[in-house]
């Protein structure tokens, strides 16, 4: 630009950034954004104001992301104002998220600029397909959003307005139309916003019940509601179970034989594999824990804060507890797991429960449940095998509260006494002490790779093919590391081999870091 | 129609003289339809002219008050065909669709209407599904109305406007006896604003008067030699009347400055969002007082040859405001400024991008360039331009980019389609990957995850059809995917039909969900709603069946994943040769829940009793795989995080949006998951019987849990 050009006598055509309020909504389809959409319309145009939304129905509408935008402006002398169809990033005057991923979603389409936006989102999350189908966490890191809100909004309103309008028995809608109200960067007073509400019937008073809510809330005149707790209400008074003697035993054996950095982990683990079988059973993990706190002294784990025996009491404690029939049949028939269901339907009295399970044993479950020998010497029939699995091997559907069903989960779920002489507890305890030995081998020469081959048991976990896909995993990753063991970046390739498996179910991902290590081990 | 009422939206239809209409911009164009007298109305539903159909389908009282036939025709193609109700007689007449893809399927019918020409005047609504959240591939109507000659009607996005073009255009297609297209935008359809209305207008020749006193010229046929006749007709009065109309009428818009160096033509489409940019740039106010002449064509075809003289006859250059490819009005333009001989330049897609949406920041770029190299002294004082960039360079903001995850659309909570697919998968995992041609509607979202199956999609009803090149012996066969919408709107011919008499090989799933779903849930033929005005309830596997089709299997419910396993499985393996057509029925839970949740509150508050359904997870029998979810990736089934030390993964959960549709359980059993489903039925207003069988079983089932937990170790001593 010349600058001659800078000083010529042009007079702008009106103020030029006199602009409309400009309001976008992000959300994911049903989730209510229409009606909170039209219910902003209806505010502004009550007060007199040219009012104009847009939104992109079609696929989006279903589950996917999608944004309605809202234009709105007084006329001028009996002129309409010409309202644009899209946000125009650094153009818009407030973003409304009715999710925390959309949030970040919207500071990346730059709707959200520090110069003008106000930023009302609510950070509850509801998780996006690729979240949840990862084997492992895939779960998005908010902070990576807060932070990024930190930068671009002029001001924020971020709390859980999910929680806040199901607490007041009403959806999110309204809840976000009380922030904006709270927010006051409108001009409109507080009742015409309610009015706005009324006049729509159904649901109005609860409508109104979490509009409240939620502007006194941005006014800060209530705390943060918590989200819908479900695991409070499994907490039920369960019978006064007798108090061992021996548990106080372990307790104190604990705390005298394990790290200070170790006790909390140490009694989680404890706590999970007495609640699996015994007291006894409890003795056995710290017998085995105490050997490989040992190991952990000897390596200098002093100095890294005994990071391979927090690891093994988790680990150890999983490895131990295995998913076994007993164990869920023993899981599904507890008063603690009736009461939370009870809790989360928020059953009254007046109603009747019923649950049914969908249980698919096949001959496998049932031979681990048999002691070794037999089950060994079964293993050598396969026709009667077979032939007592075209009996098993189906789809039950088992109503968990009738009588006779109850009473067979019951005995099933007793049947502690047999498992440790059980097929599957021998096949476990073999597969256990094999990856004990390695970590314990390893962590002598190099520290890190004897924790990452501990916690290589999150591999670990499903039922059926589920979890035999998990513990071929398992062995690949652990005789992969057995090819860089040497190496000193050993720990890392572990790490990453790791991570790769936790990826995909396939284990794509897992056989390629494999290969590369092929490549070069 | 629908589950779903448009009642209220029926009642904006009846408004008249001192009403003033407020709200979405296809129901406006539905209300100036009735204001302009039509006669008849058809067309076919897809967005973003689903609200016109359901609204009309719903408001049977104000038509038959008007006397106006409303028909939701099988396809656009018969939509289309419905207009030669106008060529003989005086007959107003609309239809409406998605496009281009619907115009696509209606083009045979609209080059043989356009080339006889009509008698009355004929609208054809085409909500152009172009930009972003388009469902479709990105193309112009406008090259259809070029090549059939049909007029093309692209309003400024203002209630006001569009209405008034209507009316206008009616008129216009009877003066220049051409039929008219009204190209309306995704967002201009769904935009809420306000007109002032008229009354409604009875149509002055009534469809009956014309069965009545029927009427012939074989002059309008499209047969030699009249069809050389229309040619030079189109050329030597059509378009030469339509001219002068669009002149005299001044459908064209001329705002701003008489004068200036500069100026920009505009489609009407692309109004609002010049100004807004001309506004960023100081050259606007919030009121469309601009500094820069426009000209509005609001009427895109024909081009008005001396309008454009006239206005860029004492300009340096002009810029051309022209959405998507190919620029068909800069090419007009050009050619215009040429055999006139006048100098000004013109410019348009050399400072504009060539696709996409012309968004008010991406007309701020092209304008300021535009200016900037013709005229930069108009943007002297030019105001800081709204900016977004420093925000998003900031590296916080950079960083959120690997962190937001991709939210594709997908199958709702407790969709009848998604155990089809499940089933699919675990077949998948038994016979090996196949080829799987897909098709348009809700199932087309099984090419993304956590399915991802369905090769290809080659437009509604086609995907059967795009499977035919497959039939050859091989170890596997192929697969096509339909749904019901598909198969009523084509499918049964170019589909089931082409393959029973090619001897198709093939397995070809039907998905039938009682409605198009995908479009809004309208009725169709198989529909099982019995409506008044239409004849519902006929069977998709009798016609399969009619039309020759040999090995049928029906599934009347989706939901049992192991049938749908071992069918489909039949499907691929069996000996027997010729298509193999497996009919998946199950409701849209979408509709389905409009449906029957009211009726179940209402039955819970009667005291009638009612049994509830809904899936659950025992968060501690799960060991967080997420297998379930890679076979279901219901909104419902999710995952979260347990506060127990002891665990690196988060839990499967399920939500209370839960309908208790039984995938997950089925899912669980079919593909042997894992114990963790449970499926809780509550029983609201339970009868006696009920009662005393539940207080029985609990009172043994209390004992013995609490027998058990006296014999549990007291873990909390470990606290």
């Amino acid at each position: 630009m010349r600058d001659e050009t800078v000083q010529l006598a042009l007079p702008a055509a009106g103020d030029a950034t006199e602009r409309p309020i400009s309001i976008a909504i992000v959300a994911m389809g049903g989730q209510g954004g229409g009606v909170l959409t039209d219910w902003i319309v209806q505010l502004a145009e009550n007060h007199g104001w040219v009012a104009q939304s847009t939104s992109v129905p079609g696929v989006a509408q279903r589950t996917g992301a999608t944004i309605y935008y809202i234009e709105a402006m007084p006329p001028l002398g009996g002129r309409k104002p010409i309202l644009s169809l899209m946000p125009t990033p650094g153009d818009v005057d407030v973003v409304m998220a009715a999710e925390f991923m959309e949030a970040g979603r919207s500071i990346l389409r730059g709707l959200v600029t520090p110069d003008r936006t106000t930023l009302i989102a609510s950070n509850h999350r509801t998780f996006a397909i690729g979240e949840k189908i990862a084997p492992g966490n895939g779960i998005a890191d908010n902070g990576a959003v807060t932070g990024a809100i930190g930068i671009a909004a002029k001001t924020e309103i971020i709390f859980d307005m999910n929680a806040l309008a199901i607490a007041n028995g009403s959806v999110i809608s309204a809840a976000m139309f009380g922030a904006l109200a709270g927010a006051g960067v409108l001009s409109f007073s507080r009742d015409s916003y309610l009015d706005v509400i009324r006049a729509g019937e159904k649901g109005a008073q609860a409508s109104v019940r979490a509009f409240e809510a939620a502007f006194d809330r941005v006014q800060s005149k209530s705390p943060e509601v918590a989200a819908p707790a479900q695991s409070e209400t499994a907490k039920t008074p369960s019978a006064p179970a007798v108090l061992d003697p021996r548990l106080a035993g372990l307790a104190a054996r604990l705390t005298h034989e394990l790290p200070e950095v170790a006790h909390a982990i140490g009694r989680a683990g404890l706590k999970k594999v007495v609640d699996f079988q015994d007291v006894a059973y409890g003795g056995e993990y710290l017998d085995i824990l105490g050997r490989l706190h040992a190991a952990d002294q000897n390596s200098g784990g002093a100095e890294r804060n005994f990071a391979f025996t927090q690891a093994a009491a988790k680990y150890l404690a999983n490895a131990m507890t295995y998913d076994d029939v007993i164990r869920v049949a023993d899981l599904k028939t507890r008063s603690a797991r009736r009461a939370r269901i009870e809790g989360e339907l928020e059953l009254s009295d007046g109603q009747v429960l019923q649950t049914t399970e969908f249980m698919h044993p096949r001959m496998e479950e049932v031979m681990g449940m048999l002691p070794a020998k037999f089950a060994r010497w079964l293993g050598g029939k396969p026709r009667l095998l077979g032939w007592l699995d075209r009996r098993v091997n189906k789809g039950r559907r088992v109503k968990t509260y009738s009588l006779p069903w109850f009473v067979a989960l019951y005995v099933v779920g007793g049947l502690r006494g047999m498992r440790r002489r059980s097929l599957r507890h021998a096949i476990e305890t073999a597969h256990r002490d094999e990856w004990l030995k390695a970590a314990t081998e390893a962590v002598r020469t190099n520290y890190q790779l004897g924790v990452e081959i501990l916690q290589c048991r999150r591999l670990v976990k499903g039922y059926s093919d589920t979890h035999s896909r998990g513990l071929s995993k398992f062995d690949k990753t652990l005789a992969a590391i057995k090819l860089v063991a040497p190496r000193d970046d050993a720990a890392d390739w572990a790490r990453r081999l790791r991570e790769a498996a936790l990826k995909d179910s396939a284990g794509k991902e897992l056989d390629g870091v494999i290969q590369t290590i092929k490549s070069f081990a | 129609m629908a589950e779903r009422s448009f009642a209220r939206e029926v009642e904006d239809l009846r408004l008249g003289d001192g009403d003033t209409f407020r709200g979405e911009g296809i129901l406006a164009i539905t209300k100036a339809l009735l204001q302009s007298g039509v006669a008849y109305v058809g067309g076919y539903q897809g967005s973003p002219i689903s609200h016109l159909m359901d609204v009309l389908a719903d408001a049977k009282d104000v038509l038959d008050d008007l006397g106006v036939v409303f028909q939701s025709s099988a396809n656009e193609a018969a939509a289309a065909a419905m207009l030669s109700a106008s060529v003989m007689y005086p007959l107003r007449g609309a239809v409406a669709w998605k496009s281009t893809v619907g115009t696509n399927v209606a083009s045979d019918a609209l080059a043989n209407l356009a080339s006889g020409g009509v008698t009355g005047g004929t609208m054809i609504i085409v909500g152009e599904d172009y930009g972003e959240g388009s469902s479709i591939m990105q193309e112009r109507t406008h090259a259809f109305a070029m090549k059939s000659q049909i007029w093309l009607l692209d309003p400024r996005p203002d209630h006001e406007c569009i209405v008034n073009l209507i009316e206008k255009g009616f008129e216009l297609s009877e003066v220049s006896n051409t039929p008219v297209m009204l190209e309306v935008r995704v967002r201009a359809c769904h935009m809420h604003g306000s007109f002032a209305c008229t009354d409604n207008v009875r149509p002055a020749h009534t469809i009956k008067d014309a069965l009545n006193n029927p009427k012939r010229d074989v002059g309008r046929i499209v047969l030699p030699p009249a069809a050389y006749e229309h040619e030079q007709e189109k050329i030597r009065t059509r378009l030469p009347a339509a001219i002068n109309f669009v002149r005299d009428n001044k459908l064209n818009e001329w705002m701003g400055p008489k004068q200036g160096k500069v100026g920009i033509i505009m489609q009407g489409g692309m109004y609002n969002n010049v100004i807004r940019a001309l506004q960023y740039l100081g050259l606007s106010d919030a009121y469309g007082n601009t500094q820069i002449p426009l000209y509005v064509m609001n009427v895109t075809y024909p081009v008005i040859d001396s309008e454009v003289a006239e206005f860029c006859l004492d300009k340096d250059a002009v810029l051309i405001v022209e959405e998507g490819q190919p620029e068909y009005l800069e090419q007009a333009i050009n050619t215009v400024l040429r055999r006139r001989d006048i100098q000004a330049r013109v410019h348009g897609k050399d400072v504009l991008p060539m696709g996409g949406d012309y968004t008010a920041q991406v007309l701020l770029g092209g304008v300021r360039e535009f200016l900037e190299k013709t005229e930069p002294r108009l943007l002297g004082n030019r105001p800081p331009a709204p900016d977004a960039t420093a925000v998003l360079s900031h590296p916080e903001v950079e960083k959120l980019k690997q962190v937001v995850p991709a939210r594709p659309p997908g199958l709702c909570t407790g969709c009848p389609e998604r155990p089809i697919f499940a089933a699919m998968k675990l077949v998948e995992s038994e016979l090996g990957e196949h080829h799987v041609s897909a098709d348009i509607g809700c199932h087309l979202f099984s090419i993304l995850p956590p399915f991802n199956i369905g090769a290809t999609t080659m437009g509604f009803g086609l995907g059967p059809a795009s499977t035919s090149a497959f039939n050859v012996k091989a170890d596997k066969r192929s697969i096509a995917v339909m749904g019901d919408g598909g198969f009523w709107h084509n499918g049964l011919t170019s589909g089931i039909g082409n393959a029973v008499f090619n001897k198709h090989d093939g397995v070809f799933v039907i998905v039938d969900n009682y409605y198009t779903s995908a479009t809004g849930g309208q009725d169709i033929l198989s529909s099982r709603a019995v409506s008044k005005r239409r004849n519902t309830n006929n069977s998709i596997v009798q016609a399969v069946k009619g039309i020759g089709g040999q090995w049928v299997r029906q599934i009347d419910r989706t939901y049992d994943v192991g049938r749908m396993r071992d069918t489909l499985k039949e499907a691929l393996t069996t000996k027997e040769q010729g298509p193999k057509v497996i009919v998946a029925s199950s409701e849209c839970m979408l509709n389905k829940q409009r449906r029957v949740k009211p009726q179940i509150s209402k039955a819970i508050k009667d005291g009638v009793r009612t049994v509830k359904e809904r899936f659950g997870v025992d968060e501690d029998v799960c060991t967080g795989d997420h297998a379930c979810i890679r076979l279901s990736g219901c909104p419902s089934l999710s995952v979260k995080q347990l506060d127990d030390p002891l665990r690196d993964d988060p839990v499967a959960a399920i939500d209370n949006s839960c309908v208790g549709c039984g995938n997950c359980g089925e899912v669980a059993d079919a593909a042997v998951l894992c114990p963790s489903f449970y499926r809780a039925d509550v029983i609201h207003n339970p009868t006696g019987w009920d009662r005393f069988r539940s207080r029985v079983a609990m009172t043994v089932v209390g004992w013995l849990q609490r027998r058990r937990d006296r014999r549990r170790p007291a873990l909390e001593t470990l606290a």
